[in-house]
């Protein structure tokens, strides 16, 4: 664990020292190319403004009204079926939709189950080995005005399925 | 189908404010969210400006290039669209390092020049099939060390914060593989298709 969180302290700023001494032994013009390069960032940054607040409002509209928590209700028999502890099902519903909202329910499962609980080691793997689909084909195709998004979102949401499932048997083997 | 989902989502979410009394909760999460998502925006410039600047001169300096040279035979296999010694490759693999060290904030950007890149290769609206690999790697997740999730468990007195990521790398490994067969499977599907 040192180690880690050494690594993660001291990874950026090696990276961009590597960056700069290369540049300079390159004799690149650093600073020019940053600022030429910096100027992209803006750019994305401004086409990328109306498709987060579209995807956000509509999510939250969907989260306030409580429809979403009785959508998971509706549903969670299957899940259960399948397998899934019914405590993790909100998270599992969740995590593909909204990245803050899974994080809120991550840390709230740790909270009251304990985080060396099945239920907390659980959240605590699926929090970590998926990513929040919706948000991410969100921005990346939103960035470069990609409008028909073909097959992306089957295969997203179907390997978020796939390990939501390998989580529930990873730790359910390496705990018991 | 975002289009559908997309709006799906929102009148679902009203109309059931009307039956479940929390109207009230509904407009003011729609002014709330709105500015979040504005400030989440705002938060991304200083990243996406200061990681494309550092990225612009290891372009030039050849960096990239020498780490698309390094992952050329696994990464030619996964992305076959895309030329050999093309700029796309190195963004979208320094998109990809910086996914396993956990550099979201830095991940984001180079995938972003990485989309743009792609999308001078296929000229089209459409998603491509390089661009939908890449987005399946993505939304799989490839953390190797899930700083955040730590750092929860510390805050909640885990006798052992780190003991998850084991699992959460074979859960990963798990769920990027599987992400790579079915982008594969519905890739081989849409173009019988085709014909």
């Amino acid at each position: 664990m040192e180690f880690i969180s050494f690594l993660s302290g001291w990874i950026i700023p090696l990276v961009i020292l590597f960056i700069l001494l290369y540049a300079l032994y390159k004799k690149v013009p650093a600073y020019e190319v940053f600022v030429e390069g910096g100027k992209d960032g803006l750019k994305i940054a401004k086409s990328l403004l109306p498709f987060l607040v579209g995807m956000i409002v509509s999510i939250n509209i969907l989260r306030s009204s409580g429809a979403l928590d009785a959508f998971i209700q509706l549903i969670s028999p299957i899940f259960i079926k399948i397998g899934i502890p019914p405590e993790i099902i909100p998270l599992a519903l969740i995590r593909p939709i909204s990245g803050t909202a899974a994080l809120s329910v991550t840390s709230e499962l740790i909270e009251v189950y304990g985080p060396d609980s099945f239920i907390g080691r659980l959240a605590s793997t699926m929090q970590g080995s998926t990513d929040t689909t919706l948000y991410i084909l969100t921005i990346y195709f939103g960035a470069v005005g990609i409008k028909n998004f073909r097959y992306a979102l089957n295969v997203g949401l179907l390997a978020d399925l796939v390990g939501i499932i390998a989580a529930v048997i990873i730790i359910t083997i390496v705990f018991t | 189908m975002i289009n559908i989902i997309w709006a799906i989502m929102a009148i679902i979410g009203i109309v059931y404010a009307m039956f479940n009394g929390t109207m009230s909760d509904v407009n003011e999460a729609i002014l709330s969210s709105a500015s979040e998502a504005v400030t989440l925006t705002i938060g991304l410039i200083s990243v996406l400006v200061f990681w494309l600047g550092m990225m612009e001169i290891a372009k030039k300096a050849g960096i990239l290039d020498i780490l698309s040279n390094l992952f050329k035979p696994i990464a030619k296999r996964i992305f076959p669209e895309i030329p050999e010694n093309d700029p796309a490759m190195g963004y979208i693999l320094s998109n990809i390092t910086a996914n396993i060290f956990g550099l979201g904030n830095a991940a984001t950007p180079l995938g972003l020049k990485a989309m743009e890149e792609m999308k001078r290769l296929s000229k089209s609206n459409v998603a491509s099939r390089s661009m939908i690999t890449f987005l399946a790697l993505n939304t799989s997740s490839l953390t190797l060390f899930p700083t955040i999730v730590i750092s929860i468990r510390m805050q909640y007195d885990s006798l052992s914060p780190t003991e998850i990521i084991v699992p959460t790398i074979i859960a990963t490994s798990i769920s990027t593989i599987s992400a790579l067969l079915f982008d594969r499977y519905f890739y081989i599907k849409s173009t019988k298709n085709i014909k």
